[in-house]
């Protein structure tokens, strides 16, 4: 298993120098112990990488009612598969980004969004996961995913996402 | 000629410059020139309020009821008595702008209607200290302000300013400012203070300069500067480039400096910005969020809120660093603290009670009482500079910008839209600055001002959306 993860590692990393290079090669090397037929997406993501995070867990993004910080049971569904692959990966970091609504005033939304990243943290840290790799960073409604106006927006701006940072 | 004016003194004391003498031998004694009449007006008929003999009520004008009657004035472009080259532009072009600054001040206050400076004559430079009344009591007008613009010798640049009673044909005060050219338009403003002082009663606001977020790009990712300009939009500069997320922004008390907040390197803390040295540093170790910076009234300390695990509480720590002290204990968020003028107590905001509402303690966090019991969440509380007051936000639905007594009595909403945040008093603590956002992906903020009366709004207008101002107090 141990050799298989090095391979693969070694695998992507050519794909991504591949991909940083201004100008593809011309040929790229064929994977070596490449036993198989891989698809493209797969190879180039590294285990234990922000990517195969995302791919793994439900989601990276925990979602809050109106004014509040609690962690309700949709949130924990989700916090849950990305603690079982924290645990997975046990030295990687994350950092928890707490987010607002445009419905509340900035510096207010600042220690609200500080709060719904803690709580997430403390939700991670009762799943097994050691605080001391989450750091919190709240952007209050500085950082908005969904523009409009509306209750469906604003139900995707009160948030927090998880963001593995290796 | 007469002697020089306890106002004319402190003007030019302000500016830190040479007393100027606008009276002197340059400025010839009038020549009565002929009446001039007010066109249309029917030959011979005397100028309106000058019939009877009667003598006019003393002018002045009420701050409350200024909206209703807003006094007519006239302000006439300012003669030069010789047209000279400066490094701030030629004085004649000088006469006409300045005239244009006290215009636009007066105006935006709301309390005064200036003529059009296109339907009023010109004034020549020994007239400045000798109106014609005759006119002037034709021109729809009650009060007058002349002035004139001299280039000195050492390089420097002399504005005059006298404001006179058209009715009662009564100089009621008059002005000298000696300005180095780069600050030119501030003597402009400060000839608008003088006016507004005296027939107000109200303390002078003009010139004064206002830090803010300059704000540009789309909403999900806005790019926010730190950005300087005077109170009327004026010599506007960017401080910071945009690279990291700036917040809420405040002047300290000499004006040296702005404290605020950055996130620079994703470690959201509060900066202290050298504004001569453009340079800044940290004022707060950026191992837990802090934010909401304000700087108590002698300047010494900064009031701030930081954040550990999850609840946020009020800090104080000296404007020159050093060990913050905390002030409130509460498992929730307490925020936007505030000093009272004397700087004895802070006003805030705390969710305690469930929701955000305003309280009041003492300076060393003893004694909190809540003072907000409208409907709604309240937030972002300022102490007025006159301390008879506290501004707000008051969510409900909207936002909207409102005042209470310190007492937390007397409420009363000035404002009305979609969504108006954070205000910040007039050096005078007569007007609100706040920013008003849009709806939507598309929905931008703007600065925007409203005084007392809750009639007078205004936008200022910036060179790119703007929020978070902080208004600076009076320029020395």
């Amino acid at each position: 298993m141990a050799r298989l993860t090095t391979t693969f590692l070694i695998a992507a990393s050519i794909v991504a120098m591949a991909g940083c290079a201004k100008k593809p090669p011309a040929e790229i090397p064929p994977p070596p112990g490449n036993s198989g037929p891989v698809s493209q997406g797969d190879s180039s993501i590294v285990p234990g990488s922000r990517a195969d995070f995302e791919r793994s867990v439900t989601s990276n993004t925990i979602h809050f009612d109106l004014d509040k910080y609690d962690i309700n049971s949709e949130a924990r569904a989700v916090l849950d598969s990305q603690a079982a692959w924290l645990t997975k990966y046990p030295n990687v970091p994350i950092s928890l980004e707490g987010h607002c609504d445009e419905r509340g005033t900035r510096e207010y939304n600042l220690a609200l969004g500080d709060r719904r990243a803690n709580s997430a943290k403390n939700y991670l840290a009762s799943r097994g996961v050691n605080p001391a790799r989450i750091s919190t960073i709240s952007y209050g409604k500085e950082r908005p995913i969904a523009l409009g106006s509306d209750e469906a927006a604003w139900a995707q701006n009160r948030r927090a996402v998880t963001i593995v940072l290796n | 000629m007469r002697a020089l004016s306890i106002d004319m003194l402190r003007g030019v004391l302000a500016l830190g410059v040479a007393v100027a003498v606008p009276a002197d031998a340059q400025i010839a004694p009038a020549t009565p020139s002929a009446p001039l009449q007010q066109p249309g007006q029917p030959a011979g008929q005397p100028p309106a309020g000058a019939a009877a003999g009667q003598t006019p009520p003393p002018l002045e004008v009420s701050v409350t009821g200024g909206i209703a009657a807003p006094l007519g004035i006239a302000i006439p472009v300012m003669p030069t008595a010789q047209a000279v080259d400066t490094p701030a532009g030629r004085t004649d072009v000088l006469g006409q702008q300045l005239s244009q600054i006290v215009t636009n001040d007066l105006k935006s206050s709301g309390l005064f209607k200036p003529a059009a400076a296109n339907a009023l004559k010109g004034v020549s430079y020994p007239e400045v200290t000798a109106p014609a009344f005759d006119y002037w009591g034709g021109a729809g007008v009650s009060a007058l302000v002349q002035g004139f613009v001299r280039a000195n010798g050492d390089g420097t640049l002399t504005v005059g300013c006298y404001l006179y009673d058209v009715f009662a044909r009564t100089e009621l005060a008059r002005a000298g400012f000696v300005v180095s050219p780069g600050e030119w338009r501030r003597a402009g403003h400060k000839c608008a203070d003088t006016i507004y002082t005296k027939l107000t009663g109200e303390g002078p606001y003009f010139d004064s300069r206002v830090v803010y977020v300059a704000e540009s790009g789309p909403k999900g990712r806005r790019i926010k500067r730190l950005a300087i300009m005077d109170q009327d939009g004026a010599n506007h500069r960017f401080l910071t480039n945009g690279q990291s997320i700036v917040l809420t922004p405040r002047f300290t008390p000499d004006q040296r400096s702005i404290v605020y907040m950055s996130y620079i390197g994703d470690k959201p803390a509060i900066y202290v910005y050298d504004i001569a040295r453009a340079t800044q540093r940290l004022l707060v170790p950026a191992s837990n969020l802090s934010f909401a910076p304000r700087i108590s009234p002698d300047g010494k300390w900064v009031l701030f809120s930081k954040a550990v695990a999850g609840s946020t509480n009020i800090y104080r720590v000296p404007l020159s660093g050093g060990q913050p002290q905390r002030l409130t204990d509460t498992p929730g968020i307490d925020t936007g603290g505030s000093y009272s003028p004397d700087g004895s107590r802070i006003v805030f905001e705390s969710d305690r009670s469930g929701s955000q509402q305003l309280y009041v303690m003492n300076a060393d966090g003893s004694n909190p009482r809540r003072i907000s019991f409208g409907g709604g969440r309240y937030a972002t509380p300022v102490w007025s500079p006159r301390g008879n007051l506290i501004a707000f936000t008051r969510m409900a639905g909207n936002f909207r910008i409102g005042v209470m007594s310190p007492a937390g009595g007397d409420e009363k909403l000035l404002t009305d839209d979609w969504q108006d945040e954070g205000p910040t008093w007039s050096p005078n603590g007569r007007v609100l600055m706040f920013f008003r956002s849009g709806r939507g992906g598309g929905g931008t903020a703007d600065l925007w001002s409203v005084d007392l009366t809750g009639v007078n709004e205004r936008r200022l207008s910036t060179p790119l959306d703007g929020s978070d101002p902080a208004w600076g107090p009076l320029r020395p």
